[in-house]
């Protein structure tokens, strides 16, 4: 009894510690203030997606500014997030649309010194100011993609509503041989059943997002597997007659499939999401004036478009259209039209998302 | 004193076992047969086969963040495996042989790091690291980094109690009279130890490092919360490759490994033969005729 | 105890004493270290499920309160619970069914036969985790070998991908090698004139073994039983890229709570409840297991 009234008051005193040493968030909003091409420090500590840059670009901008780049590499925001968070020190980070705006609430970023990035008339227009971030004051936008379906057209046939239907909607998918593919995230996921039935994908009201939860529960008998990785591979093998998932995968995976004409991509009527990744500079870095001028490389026209080239996502470059590779233009050019929406945090309803897939799937 | 050491004639039982060994083995091997013949694919996707290719392996060495991983996860496992099994088999020593007060707390302690699930085992050891850094940085204005270093303390941290289960269960089985009778014979502890002990615990030692090595080099969830910049191990590259699809380089890069690793074995293995030939001719040369 | 007799009463209690300092020694490293790097990590965990979560996913170390386990009560968790339960049940069992006669063999071979044998156990784990994952993936796919076996013999073709078969191919196959171990270790040193002895005593084989040889390998048995079940409860990549992540398992729920929802509290809260309850089980199985030997 003794050791246990000692552990108690051993754990009463550890909170009573953590909690004098508080959150380190909040205070003053950091501004940067860099010359144009400076390098304060030679090593850039580069925090990126994988697989989404362009190693030859890196290795230009190490030759030009003699800088070396170190990449390291996260699978998801959350899980930047929780390393920024414990304050590992990265210079660069490319969050997604939704994180822009946690890390702005949360001070993590630095406010940019746009007379430092010369090329920053290069980006489009649309691109500069977003929901998440008003004025574009703290990122950059970086490359952005729709989220929509791929379908197997043997499977599906020719003749189809661009719906989500396609993967919603029993009666159709009882048909599919194989079923179908859904993604394994909560807002894109719970996002496109509340546009299905008519909502916002933002929506905030428990009574739609219950609705959302019963159609995916009623759906699952024919959807074969949760998955945003994979999604567009099963696809392109065959395994799954339409997919859920994001369009720069789609275009490469059906492209190397044995019988690419067999598959189109599309976003379904009833809205689908359009992500924005952006670069952003936390305020652990070391370096962020060899950010910035790292940011500015990226804004060139030419490197824009060698991005893009590379890993066949969206640019928000406009300079750079005329070298990107019209297959990649074209691709894209039909989002202008299309009746996107952006994911917005949602704050503390935003755990509603996460239990209502959780539940969804049972 | 194994029972092989005589010729047995093969009973159905030892037919039957043997057999299940034989698909046992087909078993482990199959999904490794499928990843080495797909390391040769020319095609981007890993399940769809177009024609044989060596271009992934040519990519390999080019690849330097795949290089640099490689590099990371051997150095990680090196130290963990090599820490954690001194730790590892002198906390089994210690649980199995000996009384003393606090053995049921420590017993308790060194099972919680298998019963805790990885993921609470990553953001606890990240937690405690971001926590131990800010006071570290206030009391001695030094702020370590995370790193390699951080990376091998966890995996020490969970490999200790998986070397120390195995080398139990060996200690299990032996006799301690077998070790109190060598105490007699020999003048110290450590040469009771070194001489009786140690050989007869040594296998499950080696099983013990083996299961450490096996889980550094494939941790991805604890290595990917501690790790930080330049320290990404193999497991952590190919786990976020993952989003952007899995390319049949990793198969070349495993293939690679399985191929080196089989080499060290062979050339291990190679040794003992050696050493063992030697010591036969030894006791030859010693033996009165 | 080996001391003679004739020993005075005082040296011997101060022999067990330096005997029991000794233990103590030696289990001081580990224990410093694990105090360090695991106990007091632990702690915070534990500080961290009596928090509160900011809107924007933060844990606040203040208002304290029992909110997260109150919602550990909720029948969903239950159901979550319940399913990782079986399916690591399951795992366990039929990697004990395989492994036994497996290592039973091993064990019984000549010594330089032994070594290669294990060690050809574990080659196949020295490849990446992911990647032998995803040629399951094929060999379980519509257009795998299984699938075309089937064909062959003129019958649909099979896709056990996908599928909970699927699943419990992926998670033995990931987990035989740990339960194959401790048994290895437990009966490669086993007394085998033992087993020689109890063959003439007994009339057949079986017997001999059910009587002999398999209480004697029973440390091996728990500790690969308990080294199977305890990670397969928390499995969760496995049976996402091989099952289609098509229910919530235990694993993915706690890893949902710390990354996807930024829910720390109830993450932490999670993982307090799944180690209690391991807990629990382990003493149960240990005690019972020892009570029997």
């Amino acid at each position: 009894m003794n050791g246990m009234r000692r552990a108690a008051i051993a754990l009463m005193a550890l909170m009573l510690v953590l909690t004098a040493c508080g959150d380190d968030s909040g205070g003053e909003v950091q501004a940067a203030d860099c010359n144009v091409g400076e390098i304060d420090r030679t090593t850039l500590n580069f925090y990126n997606w994988s697989d989404y840059m362009d190693p030859d670009l890196i290795e230009a901008f190490e030759t030009e500014y003699g800088v070396d780049v170190v990449e390291s590499f996260y699978e998801s925001n959350e899980a930047m997030l929780s390393q920024l968070q414990s304050g590992v020190v990265y210079d660069l980070v490319v969050p997604s649309d939704y994180m822009i705006k946690i890390m702005i609430d949360e001070n993590l970023l630095f406010q940019l010194d746009k007379d430092a990035l010369v090329n920053y008339g290069n980006l489009a227009e649309d691109f500069r100011t977003q929901p998440y971030d008003p004025n574009g004051d703290f990122s950059v936008a970086y490359q952005y993609g729709t989220t929509g379906l791929g379908v197997n057209l043997e499977a599906v046939g020719e003749d189809f509503v661009e719906s989500w239907a396609l993967i919603f909607d029993p009666e159709i998918t009882q048909h599919f041989a194989g079923g179908v593919s859904v993604l394994d995230d909560p807002r894109e996921t719970m996002g496109a059943a509340l546009e299905y039935l008519g909502y916002s994908l933002n929506d905030t009201d428990m009574s739609h997002l219950e609705e959302a939860t019963q159609l995916i529960q009623d759906a699952k008998a024919h959807i074969a597997t949760f998955d945003s990785d994979q999604y567009s591979e099963n696809l392109a093998l065959g395994e799954v007659a339409v997919a859920h998932g994001y369009s720069g995968n789609m275009i490469v995976d059906i492209g190397s499939a044995d019988n690419p004409e067999n598959f189109v991509y599309i976003l379904p009527e009833e809205g689908a999401t359009l992500w924005i990744d952006n670069m952003a500079i936390p305020t652990t870095s070391a370096a962020p004036c060899t950010a910035h001028a790292f940011i500015d490389f990226l804004l060139d026209a030419e490197n824009g478009a060698q991005l893009t080239n590379w890993n066949y996502y969206g640019s928000p470059n406009e300079a750079a259209t005329p070298f990107i590779e019209q297959e990649v233009v074209d691709f894209y050019a039909d989002t202008a039209d299309a009746n996107l929406e952006v994911i917005e945090d949602q704050g503390d309803y935003e755990i509603n998302y996460t239990d209502g897939l959780a539940r969804a799937k049972g | 004193m194994s029972i092989s050491a005589g010729v047995r004639p093969k009973s159905p039982t030892e037919r039957m076992l043997a057999g299940n060994a034989w698909l046992v083995y087909a078993f482990f091997y199959a999904p490794i047969l499928v990843l080495i013949v797909f390391s040769f694919n020319e095609n981007n996707n890993v399940g769809i086969w177009t024609e044989p290719s060596l271009r992934w392996y040519r990519d390999v060495l080019a690849n330097d963040a795949v290089m640099s991983a490689i590099r990371v996860s051997l150095i990680v496992a090196a130290i963990s495996t090599v820490v954690s099994t001194i730790l590892g088999t002198m906390t089994a020593l210690s649980l199995e042989r000996f009384r003393y007060r606090g053995r049921r707390a420590f017993d308790g302690l060194v099972y919680l790091p298998i019963i805790i699930p990885d993921v609470t085992m990553a953001v606890m050891l990240l937690l405690f690291f971001a926590q131990s850094f800010q006071w570290l940085d206030a009391a001695l204005g030094w702020r370590p980094s995370f790193g390699i270093a951080t990376i091998s303390l966890s995996h020490i941290a969970f490999n200790i109690s998986f070397v120390a289960v195995v080398v139990r269960a060996r200690l299990g089985q032996l006799d301690a009279r077998l070790e109190e009778a060598a105490a007699d014979l020999y003048a110290t502890r450590w040469q009771a130890f070194r001489r009786v002990t140690f050989p007869l615990i040594a296998p499950g030692v080696v099983g013990g490092a083996l299961l450490a090595l096996t889980l550094s080099l494939d941790d991805v969830v604890v290595t990917s919360f501690v790790a930080g910049p330049g320290s990404t191990t193999l497991p952590v590259y190919v786990f976020g490759l993952v989003r952007r699809g899995v390319t049949p380089l990793i198969n070349a890069v495993s293939t690679l490994m399985l191929v080196a690793s089989m080499v060290l074995i062979a050339i291990s293995l190679g040794f003992q033969r050696t050493s063992r030939s030697r010591v036969a001719i030894r006791e030859q040369e010693l033996e009165p005729n | 105890m080996a001391l003679p007799e004739t020993a005075a009463p005082e040296l011997e209690l101060d022999s067990r004493r330096a005997e029991s300092r000794r233990g103590f020694l030696i289990g001081l490293p580990a224990w410093a270290y694990l105090t360090i790097f695991f106990a007091l990590p632990l702690v915070i965990v534990l500080v961290y499920s009596f928090a509160t979560r900011s809107s924007t996913g933060r844990t606040q170390l203040t208002g304290w309160n029992l909110d997260s386990y109150r919602r550990l009560v909720d029948p969903f968790v239950f159901e979550v619970f319940q399913r990782s339960f079986f399916l690591a049940l399951t795992t366990t069992l039929i990697c004990l069914l395989v492994s036994y006669p497996f290592a039973y063999y091993i064990a019984t071979r000549g010594a330089r036969l032994r070594n290669i044998l294990l060690v050809m156990v574990m080659i196949p784990f020295w490849s990446n985790f992911l990647v032998r994952t995803y040629a399951w993936k094929v060999l379980l796919g519509s257009d795998g070998p299984i699938s075309q076996l089937s064909q062959a013999l003129g019958g649909e073709p099979i896709r056990l991908l996908f599928t909970n078969t699927a699943v419990l191919i992926g998670l033995v196959y990931g987990f035989l090698p740990f339960m194959v171990l401790p048994l290895y270790a437990a009966l490669e040193r086993m007394d085998w004139s033992l087993v020689e002895a109890a063959r003439d005593l007994y009339a057949d084989g079986w017997t001999a073994f059910r009587k002999v040889t398999w209480p004697l390998s029973r440390p091996g048995v728990i500790a690969g039983s308990i080294l199977v079940f305890v990670p397969a409860l928390g499995a969760y990549v496995t049976p996402a890229i091989l099952g289609g992540a098509r229910t919530t398992l235990v694993g993915d729920y706690i890893v949902d709570q710390f990354l996807a929802a930024r829910n720390q509290p109830f993450g932490s809260a999670l993982s307090m409840g799944i180690m209690l309850v391991l807990l629990a089980a382990t003493v149960i199985y240990f005690r019972s297991g020892a009570k029997e030997v």
